[in-house]
C-alpha cells in the first residue's frame, strides 16, 4: 500500500480501512452469538464455526469456480460456510442440552473439533487461490490510490449491517423473537406456556452458527482473502465478550464490532507507516481492549442489564 | 440421584467405582469407532491407521520414551483446568500460564547463567516459571471473584496476551542476533539445562509431572483446603453461608492450576527448547484443557490421560508419512473423543446397570 506518500494520515486512514473490512466477521459472529445467548446458552465454539466456515467458504469458491466463474463462485462458497456453520451448530446445540452437560465444555469440544475439521479438509486449499467476492468501490471518486483501496467494502459487510436492526426487530416485535427471549429468560414460563424450549434453543443455536459460518466467509473471501490456519486467531472468541459488552442488543453488536476491528487494525496502520517496534503488541489490541472492557462492564453484584436470566445455569 | 442416596452400601459404592471407569472407556472406544469411519472416509484404512497410532506411541521402549516426553508437560498443563474446576471454574489460560512460565524461567536462567550450581539454578527457574505461571491465571480468578469477569474468556484472552508479549520479547528486548533460524532468546547456559533420566532419552520434566500430579490429588482429596475447595465447587452460596473464605480459595486454587502450567513452561524451555521462542506454543495448553475433561478433574487420572494423549501426539509425524493424513488428523481425533467424553457425563446414573437395585 502506498500509505508513505500520506505520512502520519496513512494511520487514521489505515485503521478506518481496517475498521470497514476487519469488522464483518466480528459482525456476523456476534450477532449468530447474540441469537444463541438470548436463548440461554453460550456457544464458545464459535471460534471452530468461523473457521470451518472460511475453509468451507474457500474451498468451495475455489472448486467451483470452474463451472459457475469466479461471480457466483465465491457466492456458493458463501451459502456452504453457512450450512458448514449450521451442521456443527447443531451438534452443539444437541449435545449441550444433555443432562448434566455443560455448555462451556461443549463449546471448547466444538473448538478443538471444528478447527481439527477445518485443518484437515482445508489442507489442499492452503496454496491455491480461490475467487473472491466482488467489493464495492465507494473510493472512486478519490485520486489517492489507498483511499480508493480503504473504500472497498464488501456487500456481506453492508449484509451484516442490515441483518443487525432485522434481529432486533425480530427479538422486540415477532413470536418467534418473544419464543427465544422467553426460552433464554425463564425456561419454566416458556415451558408452561407450552414452548419446547429444545427446539427453540436447537434452532437459536443453528441459526447462530449459521451466521457466525458467513463471518468464516468473509474472512477468507474478502479480507484478509486467504484461507490459512492463522486466519481466525480468536475472533470467535472475542466475539462472546462482544456480546457482553453489547448488552445482548444486536444494534449494539454493530457498534461493537467496529470498535474491534478498529482495534484490531492499529497494529498493521502503524507497520504500514514504518512504526514496527511494537507490531506485537499492538496486534494485542484486541485481546487487551476486551480484557478492559469486560473488567469495565461487568461487575460481581448487579446483573447486567440485558442478561438473559437462564444464562450460564443448568436447567 | 438414586444411587447416591443409598451410598452408604458396599455394592452402591462398588457400583459407582465401576460406572467412573466403564463410562469413560466406553466414550473412548465409541469415539475410535468414531475416528474408524472418519478415516474411512478420508480414504485410509482405519486399522492400519491404529496400527500405526499404536506402533508410534507404545510400540517400542524408543516410542515409550518419545509417549512420555510429549506426556510430562500436558500433565501439567492439564492441572491448570482441573484444579480450578473442582471449584466450579472453567480456566482455558492452559497455553498462556506455560508461555509465561517459559518465559520467565528463561530471564531467570539467562540471568543466572552458570554462576549457580545447576541444581539451585533449575530450582529458581521452575519457581520463576510457578510464580509467574501461577500469578497470570490467579489474575483470571481475582477478576472473576473482583468484576464477575467471565474466567473462561478472559483466561482464553490471557493466553494471546501472553503470546504477543512472548513475540514481542523474542522480537525486539530479548533477542539473539546470532541465532537466525526465527527470532528467539539467547540459548541457556548447557549445564543448568534439566538432564535425562539415566538410560533413557525422557527429561526430568516427567518426573516433575508425575509429582505434582500425586500432590495435587493429596492437596485436593486428603485436605481441608482440598474439601473446602469441593464444597465451594458445588454450591457457592452454601460455601459463603459455612463462612468458607470463596474469594481466596479461587485466588489460591487458580494460582495452583497456573503454577502447574507454569511448570510445564519451564520444562518445555529448559529440557527440550533450551531457548525461548514461537515453538514454546505447541499446543500442549490447549491440549491439556482435553486431558483435564477427560481424567473429569482427578489429578491422579490426568497422569494415565496424558500418557494415552502423549501417545498420539507422537504419533501425528507417523499418519502423515505412512497414510497421507495432514497432521491436522490428530486435532480431529481430539475433538472426537472430548465431545464423546463430555456425552458420557450425560449418562452417570441413567445406566439402569450401574444403579443401585433394592436389594442392596
Amino acid at each position: 500500500m502506498a500509505a508513505e506518500s500520506l505520512g502520519l494520515w496513512g494511520v487514521p486512514l489505515g485503521i478506518l480501512a481496517g475498521t470497514l473490512r476487519g469488522s464483518a466477521p466480528f459482525l456476523f459472529v456476534s450477532l449468530g452469538e447474540c441469537l444463541t445467548e438470548k436463548s440461554g446458552k453460550i456457544n464458545l465454539g464459535l471460534e471452530g464455526t468461523l473457521l470451518m466456515g472460511a475453509m468451507s467458504a474457500y474451498g468451495v469458491s475455489y472448486l467451483t469456480q470452474g463451472t459457475l466463474g469466479p461471480f457466483w463462485a465465491p457466492w456458493l462458497g458463501v451459502v456452504a460456510a453457512g450450512v458448514s456453520g449450521m451442521a456443527l451448530g447443531a451438534i452443539h446445540g444437541w449435545l449441550s442440552q444433555q443432562p448434566r452437560v455443560n455448555d462451556v465444555a461443549t463449546g471448547i469440544a466444538m473448538i478443538v473439533f471444528g478447527s481439527g475439521l477445518a485443518f484437515f479438509l482445508g489442507k489442499p486449499f492452503i496454496q491455491p487461490q480461490a475467487p473472491q467476492l466482488f467489493t464495492l468501490d465507494l473510493g472512486n471518486w478519490s485520486s489517492s490510490p489507498p483511499i480508493q483501496a480503504a473504500l472497498k467494502i464488501s456487500p456481506l459487510f453492508l449484509l451484516g449491517v442490515l441483518i443487525a436492526p432485522l434481529l432486533h426487530w425480530f427479538f422486540r416485535y415477532t413470536r418467534w423473537g418473544l419464543y427465544v427471549r422467553a426460552v433464554g429468560d425463564s425456561p419454566e414460563a416458556a415451558r408452561a406456556m407450552g414452548i419446547s424450549t429444545f427446539k427453540v434453543r436447537m434452532l437459536s443455536i443453528v441459526a447462530g452458527s449459521f451466521l457466525a459460518g458467513i463471518g468464516g466467509a468473509c474472512l477468507s473471501l474478502y479480507y484478509p482473502g486467504v484461507w490459512t490456519e492463522r486466519i481466525s486467531s480468536g475472533q470467535g472468541l472475542m466475539a462472546v465478550a462482544l456480546v457482553i459488552f453489547a448488552r445482548w442488543n444486536p444494534i449494539q453488536c454493530l457498534w461493537a464490532s467496529l470498535l474491534f476491528g478498529g482495534a484490531q487494525a492499529i497494529g498493521p496502520a502503524f507497520q504500514s507507516v514504518g512504526v514496527d517496534s511494537y507490531y506485537y503488541l499492538f496486534n494485542a489490541a484486541p485481546y487487551i481492549l476486551t480484557l478492559l472492557i469486560m473488567v469495565v462492564t461487568c461487575s460481581p453484584q448487579r446483573t447486567l442489564v440485558g442478561l438473559p436470566g437462564a444464562l450460564g445455569k443448568d436447567d | 440421584m438414586v444411587s447416591l442416596s443409598q451410598s452408604g452400601s458396599v455394592s452402591g459404592l462398588w457400583r459407582r467405582s465401576l460406572e467412573a471407569v466403564v463410562l469413560p472407556v466406553a466414550a473412548l472406544l465409541v469415539a475410535l469407532i468414531l475416528f474408524g469411519c472418519f478415516c474411512a472416509l478420508a480414504g485410509a484404512n482405519p486399522f492400519a491407521v491404529y496400527g500405526s497410532i499404536y506402533k508410534a506411541a507404545f510400540g517400542r521402549w524408543s516410542a515409550w520414551q518419545n509417549t512420555l516426553i510429549r506426556a510430562a508437560p500436558l500433565m501439567l498443563t492439564a492441572l491448570c483446568t482441573a484444579l480450578p474446576a473442582r471449584l466450579g471454574l472453567v480456566i482455558i489460560g492452559n497455553e498462556g500460564a506455560l508461555v509465561m512460565g517459559g518465559l520467565a524461567a528463561v530471564v531467570v536462567g539467562l540471568g543466572v547463567g552458570a554462576s549457580l550450581p545447576p541444581l539451585m539454578a533449575q530450582g529458581a527457574m521452575a519457581l520463576a516459571g510457578i510464580v509467574a505461571g501461577g500469578l497470570w491465571v490467579m489474575l483470571a480468578g481475582a477478576l472473576r471473584h473482583y468484576r464477575g469477569v467471565n474466567e473462561t474468556i478472559s483466561s482464553l484472552l490471557l493466553n494471546y496476551i501472553a503470546i504477543a508479549l512472548m513475540n514481542h520479547l523474542v522480537e525486539g528486548p530479548m533477542r539473539d542476533s546470532s541465532f537466525v533460524t526465527k527470532p528467539s532468546s539467547a540459548a541457556l547456559d548447557p549445564s543448568i539445562l534439566l538432564g535425562t533420566i539415566p538410560g533413557t532419552r525422557i527429561h526430568f520434566g516427567l518426573i516433575y509431572g508425575l509429582i505434582v500430579c500425586i500432590l495435587a490429588y493429596v492437596l485436593i482429596q486428603r485436605t481441608t483446603f482440598g474439601f473446602a475447595a469441593r464444597t465451594a465447587g458445588g454450591n457457592v452460596r452454601a460455601a459463603k453461608i459455612a463462612g468458607l473464605p470463596v474469594g481466596k480459595l479461587t485466588l489460591a486454587i487458580c494460582f495452583l492450576g497456573g503454577s502447574a502450567a507454569g511448570l510445564a513452561g519451564m520444562v518445555e524451555v529448559a529440557a527440550v527448547q533450551k531457548r525461548i521462542n514461537e515453538s514454546l506454543v505447541s499446543n500442549y495448553g490447549y491440549a491439556g484443557i482435553l486431558v483435564a475433561f477427560v481424567s473429569r478433574h482427578n489429578p491422579l487420572a490426568t497422569i494415565l490421560v496424558a500418557i494415552l494423549l502423549g501417545g498420539i501426539l507422537a504419533s501425528g509425524g507417523i499418519l502423515q508419512r505412512s497414510h497421507d493424513l495432514p497432521d491436522a488428523t490428530v486435532l480431529v481425533f481430539q475433538g472426537i473423543v472430548f465431545l464423546c467424553v463430555l456425552f458420557s457425563d450425560s449418562l452417570y446414573g441413567r445406566l439402569p446397570w450401574f444403579r443401585e437395585t433394592v436389594e442392596g
